[in-house]
């Protein structure tokens, strides 16, 4: 287990004329272009454009109408089952389970992920950066919006992910919220790949690489 | 195709007429001499017509299935075209089949309707079609529309064995082959019962029938295509 | 080994879930008091027989399954919860962790219409009790495998709550119409070899149901 976690922080992700089609449509054609651990992504294109289709792609939530997504790990293809418990994923698409309180959320997903990667210092820190401590105990459905966002941060940050995925990073998130996700940002594409789908300039200036999306 | 179209209305317009045209009189040709099968007589002219449906709904059914398997292995929505128009073929043949069978069952059986373990099957059937429809009509795109109706069409098909094998042969039924036939022998067409110009007349027929099928499933494909290029291109 | 504990955690999630927001008991107790007391109603105190009693229970079981095993998926669907899920974990993790979850719910509801008819129908007397363990047991997992995968199907479409029944059905017949035979087979107090029939054709229909439903899943789940 130990070897196959060492060798997973050298990860590529590797798109091959992906493609999605809804009802016949193309949303997007042949994208391709490669990540690997240490390099952030952003994803821009206009609304409608599929920027939260690919990043759904890439993470293994949609099936690709054509083309494919492989992860390589030392030039082996990885299994995505393997990946999934180190995966992050911030998106308005991905909710949280509103009759849970925070800290319930965070141990709930944590068990079916089955990692022993979450470390209660960890946890307690990213609760703190994120303003949630003392809240933590509290139901999510008496959350705001923006809350649930930040929620949704130390959720996808717990468990170290290899791959972390921003759909919209800092919508709903206020000044400190926006400022403490782009110190996170930079820190976590030190070692993992960050994908970010945005149309805000600034967000996109956190990547290096950078891909359009749409026509 | 042409000689399918042809051959199919041909080969139904000569069981047609030969079926209902066979003297039921005794008559010196002996080939012409209409067969009588104990219980059934003139009645037994229905199984040129009744088995050929039914058999041709439980093809169409098949064949929606191997096209649905096929679109979740390559996910090519020609595939789900071929799946839902033999799908809504079947669904014709099936009512065709259990209209037959129930005029049948009230002349030979004294109802319409008498739950007889092949009655329950057909009737399943025709829900397993109408389901199969809601469904499709409930999701909204494409894509998914053709996932889910596949795998609905798998899970039921899956059940299918259960109701034509088992369940007739456990309970007891009206049908020929059922448990209790004091026959004994397989469903009808299978047995001695069924004299030899009678049998080529039934064997003529569900060729006819299986044409009909082919031809009636590539006109609806063909159309259905032209339906949607019409739709993507607006 | 992972995997287990994945699917087991999943479990505990929908059972805590459960204890706090109640819907699908909720409906469950309401639907079988109501279904039973219309029964009631329309019997006026006649005692019925016993193929009547076996189909009135299984009918009663079937409708009120309908009204509350979608609960599983279409709860993650309405949540927006099921891209959490799915990104976190296995298409077969989620399947056997709803399956297990549905059977318990299953098997509990039909531990309590039975206590519901034992109570308010004096011909309800098991005479076979092992046909009657090996039929509810087998019935509930067979019910339950076929109720799930159903239920991830209608969670992606638009019209769940009518299109449930209407999906379900023409799949359980075999099921319902086994069980009833096998239940009148207890209530008459036939020895076990009488139902073996029926005991293997459940056996057989549970693991078609569950084994198709498990290679299928991936599709319905993953949009």
């Amino acid at each position: 287990m130990e070897t196959r976690g060492h060798s997973l922080t050298r990860l590529a992700l590797r798109a091959k004329g992906v493609g999605k089609d809804f009802n016949r449509r193309p949303v997007f054609r042949d994208l391709t272009f490669e990540v690997s651990s240490g390099e952030a992504l952003a994803v821009t294109g206009k609304n409608g454009a599929g920027k939260s289709t690919l990043l759904k792609i890439l993470s293994g939530l949609l099936t690709p109408t054509k083309g494919r997504v492989t992860y390589h790990a030392d030039g082996s293809i990885t299994d995505l089952d393997v990946l999934r418990p180190r995966m992050g994923f911030v998106s308005p698409y991905l909710q949280l389970y509103d009759e849970f309180s925070a800290s319930e959320n965070l141990d709930v997903l944590s068990r079916i992920r089955s990692t022993d990667h979450v470390s209660q210092p960890k946890v307690e820190s990213l609760f703190r950066i994120f303003n949630l401590w003392h809240r933590r105990h509290d139901d999510v459905r008496t959350f705001s919006s923006g809350m649930k966002q930040r929620l949704k941060y130390i959720l996808a940050l717990a468990h170290d992910p290899l791959v972390l995925f921003l759909d919209e990073p800092t919508a709903n998130l206020d000044e400190d919220g926006a400022d403490a996700v782009r110190t996170i940002a930079l820190e976590v594409q030190q070692s993992s790949i960050l994908v970010v789908a945005t149309n805000d300039e600034r967000e996109a200036a956190w990547c290096g690489k950078r891909i359009h999306v749409g026509p | 195709m042409t000689a399918v179209k042809y051959g199919s209305i041909g080969i139904i317009t000569l069981v047609l007429i030969a079926g209902l045209a066979i003297p039921l009189t005794r008559s010196p040709q002996g080939w012409l001499e209409f067969p009588v099968i104990p219980g059934l007589e003139e009645k037994a002219r229905n199984i040129f017509f009744h088995v050929p449906t039914a058999w041709t709904t439980v093809l169409a059914f098949l064949v929606s299935m191997f096209y649905g398997i096929r679109y979740l292995r390559k996910r090519n929505l020609d595939d789900d075209l071929k799946s839902v128009t033999s799908a809504g073929l079947g669904f014709l043949f099936c009512v065709l089949a259990t209209v037959t069978g129930a005029l049948w069952a009230k002349f030979n059986w004294g109802s319409f309707w008498n739950w007889d373990p092949r009655q329950t099957s057909i009737f399943i059937l025709l829900l397993i079609y109408g389901a199969y429809f809601a469904l499709r009509s409930a999701v909204e795109t494409d894509e998914k529309r053709a996932t889910l109706s596949a795998v609905y069409a798998v899970i039921a098909g899956l059940t299918v064995p259960f109701f034509i094998f088992i369940m007739p042969r456990m309970m007891s039924g009206l049908h020929p082959g059922a448990k209790g036939d004091s026959s004994g022998a397989g469903p009808l067409f299978e047995s001695k019962m069924m004299a030899a110009n009678m049998r080529v007349l039934f064997y003529i027929s569900m060729i006819g029938f299986n044409l009909l099928y082919v031809w009636l499933f590539n006109l609806r494909l063909r159309v259905a295509r032209l339906d949607y290029r019409r739709l993507i291109q607006s | 080994m992972s995997a287990l504990s994945s699917t087991y955690a999943v479990v505990v999630k929908d059972v805590q879930s459960e204890l706090r927001t109640r819907y699908a008991l909720n409906a469950l107790v309401m639907f079988v008091v109501t279904t039973v007391s219309i029964i009631l109603f329309a019997l006026r105190g006649d005692q019925p027989s016993n193929t009547v009693l076996a189909g009135m229970f299984w009918v009663v079981v079937f409708f009120t399954s309908m009204s509350g095993l979608s609960r599983a998926f279409v709860s993650e669907e309405e949540r927006g919860t099921s891209l959490t899920l799915q990104l976190i974990a296995s298409p077969s993790v989620i399947y056997f962790g709803k399956l297990l979850f549905n059977v318990f719910l299953t098997l509990t509801l039909v531990f309590g219409v039975t206590i519901v008819y034992t109570v308010v129908f004096p011909g309800f007397t098991i005479q076979s009790l092992d046909i009657f363990l090996a039929t509810v047991f087998l019935g509930s997992l067979g019910l339950a495998s076929a109720a799930t995968i159903i239920a991830a199907i209608i969670a992606k479409a638009n019209t769940r709550g009518t299109l449930y029944p209407v999906l379900s059905f023409p799949i359980l017949i075999v099921l319902l119409m086994t069980v009833m035979s096998a239940t009148v087979k207890s209530l008459d107090g036939e020895p076990f070899s009488e139902a073996m029939g029926d005991v293997v054709v459940l056996i057989s229909y549970c693991m078609v149901m569950t084994a198709g439903s498990f290679l299928l899943f991936d599709y319905v789940w993953k949009d």
